[in-house]
């Protein structure tokens, strides 16, 4: 059963349609990307999501019931782009205050501060303020306050900017266990390596609709151009025949297409034939970040400003 | 609920327990008094040492005998065979620190007497010492027009009128001048309070939008919810700097004339010279005042300045937020966005400063039912007693002005902290504020 369904959701501002018309869907358990460039409409669907918008039209589902922004907040874990806590607070003080702010009791809360910062390597901070931390460590308590109330639904945007790669990796490791421990998480970015290595699905918007939905395997089936990576002993100088044609040579390896209609198995053969030994053979998949790009390329950096007429 | 309230003692305990809080609550009331003493310590300082006057009588006004001014601590020495040129050399000398010169003359137009001294005498010396001289003038006009001080005395008039107010409770004691400084200082506090707490609003909404907590926040609880708390725990500051500060000024009021005892003398010779020209001295004053405040509607006072306390830093702290949600980068832009808010508030004590003198003007009765000047033209109003009508429209109009600025403001906010990067202008607020 999914546990977020988003269906024909629609919220126009005056001067741009920011999401318009998006439905999709989110198993438990998953890790799901949802991609798009800079305005798309990523940052107001996630607000719609957590319930700081309402939608204009469209539904929400959490866990097949509608969604109550007022009293579901507590299953709900959200690290804006935007982020940032009070500087002069105590760091322990404001993970429990924010806690709290989600619907945990103080002990429950103080007890769960105390789990994470161990976890974190963060007890001796507990004192300190906001103003004195470096800013991936307050992205790391940041991180730690989204997750502190245990939500069924974490959404995280751009939860890696400013984090160096060991803390990347901590935290990397820690959406993993959440999401075996059952969370679902919905994870923004423009780092396309970042969701190849993370992600089991995504979503790529553009001018407030969905332009790509499926996991990533899928997404690169459907994209891929029938490349592969060929390693050969002895690269002969011409061929003649039907079943490819050379994109790229290099010392030992060539770059093919293979033509349609044929498969992989026929030009193994021909090479087998030709007497060529194969070292290697790879499918060549593109990568997220061509994908992005071949969708997104074309359609101008930042949208335009267009009337509404809804 | 349970929500706001935390939020209501994050605001709260966070401004509470900084040390500036405790620094300016218990300074601020401590430096304006100390400033105060100080101020009256220094303009009466020199009465407090008795001071030694020489006096060289030509016209033997005095008859070798000086009656003094009734609260008059110097003493008078008559000199003999000196003249005023001849002793201005000598005084110092002789250690006297003033001589006083009355020479010969008309008694119809009585001219060249003067007091020498060596640096300026305060002013509460010189009236004593014009008291003195004026009473022997006086003396004489009555000896020389054969009228006998007795009889002077039981002709001469000094009375105060009362000005009874007729309602239908039947006849009030009124006192304009205790209901004067009374208005005027109810008025200016609540001016004060709304400035200052409204501005403490305002950088608290800067402060979440420009850290960039407020989305975090209001993925947790309504944006309204966060406004409110936050104008709620902040109101409890202030009256929490109040409350300790009518502490501390009873508690002062107590333990200053233990530490100087000298201070009230003075403050009560201050006044006495303050109001030299009317018979009566400080005693009468403070008689009239304590009277004067009897006379007032206390209660209804007290209740109205609570009141309107609570209405008018509640409309006007929304405003406030309203106004820190829109600004996205520096005080600049802040300080032009409350422009139009300062507006009706300085509207509102100019309109206060003229309600005292004339509390039943039509610009005064306006002043005081519109809500966004009621708050502080009420108060300069009230120690008169204006109609019970109008105090009851006036609160209801505060109410529902305090419903719809905190409704329309409430939509102003909800978009002003999500919106980053971008200065919005007082035509954008109005869209976000009306917008469905």
């Amino acid at each position: 059963m999914s546990l977020l369904e988003i269906k024909n959701l629609k919220k126009y501002f005056a001067t741009q349609k920011a999401v318009d018309d998006i439905s999709f869907s989110l198993e438990k358990g998953s890790i799901f990307g949802l991609l798009g460039p800079n305005g798309a409409g990523k940052t107001t669907l996630i607000r719609m999501i957590t319930g700081i918008f309402y939608p204009d039209e469209g539904e929400i589902l959490l866990d097949g019931k509608k969604f109550d922004p007022v009293n579901d907040v507590g299953q709900i874990g959200y690290m804006p782009e935007e982020r940032g806590l009070y500087k002069k607070m105590k760091i322990g003080e404001q993970a429990v205050y924010l806690a709290q702010l989600k619907g945990l009791s103080k002990s429950e809360a103080i007890e769960r501060v105390k789990h994470w910062f161990i976890k974190f390597e963060m007890q001796s901070w507990w004192n300190k303020k906001i103003e004195d931390l470096s800013k991936g460590m307050g992205q790391k308590l940041q991180f730690v306050t989204t997750v502190l109330h245990e939500p069924k639904l974490i959404i995280l945007d751009e939860p890696f900017s400013g984090l160096d790669p060991v803390n990347s990796n901590l935290i990397k490791d820690e959406i993993n266990n959440l999401s075996k421990r059952g969370a679902t998480i919905i994870f923004s970015t423009h780092r396309m390596e970042q969701v190849e290595e993370i992600c089991d699905h995504i979503v790529l918007v553009n001018k407030g609709k969905k332009i790509l939905d499926g996991s990533v395997a899928e997404v690169k089936q459907q994209f891929k151009e029938n490349l592969y990576n060929i390693g050969l002993d002895q690269i002969p100088s011409s061929f003649s025949q039907q079943f490819f044609e050379v994109i790229g040579k290099k010392e030992n390896s060539l770059v093919i297409k293979i033509n349609h209609g044929f498969r992989s198995n026929d030009v193994l053969q021909y090479f087998i034939q030709q007497n060529i030994n194969v070292a290697s053979f790879n499918e060549m998949l593109p990568s997220l970040n061509d994908i992005f790009i071949k969708l997104v390329e074309g359609t101008p950096l930042s949208r335009q400003f267009q009337s509404v007429t809804a | 609920m349970k929500k706001i309230g935390l939020v209501i003692q994050r605001e709260y305990l966070t401004r509470v327990k900084k040390k500036s809080f405790l620094l300016t609550t218990i300074l601020v009331p401590i430096v304006i008094i100390g400033f105060y003493a100080a101020i009256i310590a220094i303009s009466v300082s020199g009465t407090s040492t008795s001071q030694k006057i020489a006096v060289i009588d030509e016209d033997s006004l005095f008859n070798g005998k000086i009656d003094k001014a009734k609260d008059d601590l110097s003493s008078y020495t008559f000199v003999q065979n000196e003249t005023e040129q001849s002793f201005r050399n000598k005084y110092k000398s002789q250690n006297y620190t003033t001589f006083l010169y009355v020479p010969k003359f008309a008694i119809a137009n009585p001219s060249g007497i003067r007091i020498h001294s060596q640096s300026a005498i305060s002013l509460s010396e010189k009236i004593k010492i014009e008291e003195t001289v004026n009473k022997a003038i006086e003396a004489k006009r009555m000896f020389g027009s054969q009228i006998d001080p007795e009889k002077y005395k039981a002709i001469y008039s000094n009375i105060s009128i009362d000005n009874p107010i007729d309602s239908e409770n039947g006849e009030k004691k009124s006192v304009a001048g205790v209901a004067y400084g009374v208005s005027f200082a109810a008025g200016i506090l609540i001016y004060m309070i709304l400035l200052i707490y409204g501005m403490m609003v305002m950088r608290g909404v800067m402060e979440e939008k420009m850290n960039r907590i407020a989305e975090v926040i209001v993925s947790s609880i309504k944006p309204f919810q966060l406004m409110l708390g936050k104008i709620i725990g902040i109101g409890a500051v202030g009256l929490t700097q109040f409350s300790i500060w009518i502490i501390l000024v009873f508690v002062l009021q107590l333990v200053i004339p233990l530490i100087f005892p000298g201070l009230f003398h003075q403050m009560a010779a201050h006044g006495a010279a303050a109001q030299a020209a009317q018979q009566g001295g400080p005693q009468n004053m403070l008689a009239l005042v304590s009277e004067g405040i009897k006379s007032l509607p206390l209660g209804l006072m007290v209740f109205c300045f609570i009141f309107y306390f609570l209405g008018g830093y509640l409309i006007y702290a929304s405003l406030f937020a309203a106004v820190g949600s829109a600004v996205s980068e520096d005080q600049q832009e802040a300080q032009q966005l409350t422009f139009p808010i300062m507006m009706p508030i300085i509207l509102g004590f100019v309109i206060m400063t003229k309600a005292v003198n004339d509390p039943n003007s039509s610009l005064a009765i306006f002043g005081s039912l519109f809500p966004l000047t009621s708050p502080i033209v009420m108060m300069g109003r009230i120690a008169y007693s204006p109609p019970a009508w109008q105090i009851i429209l006036s609160m209801i109009f505060l109410i529902l002005g305090f419903l719809f600025f905190t409704w329309l403001t409430a939509k102003i906010y909800r978009t002003g902290i999500l919106m980053y990067g971008k200065k919005a202008s007082w035509k954008e607020m109005w869209k976000w504020a009306f917008k469905k």
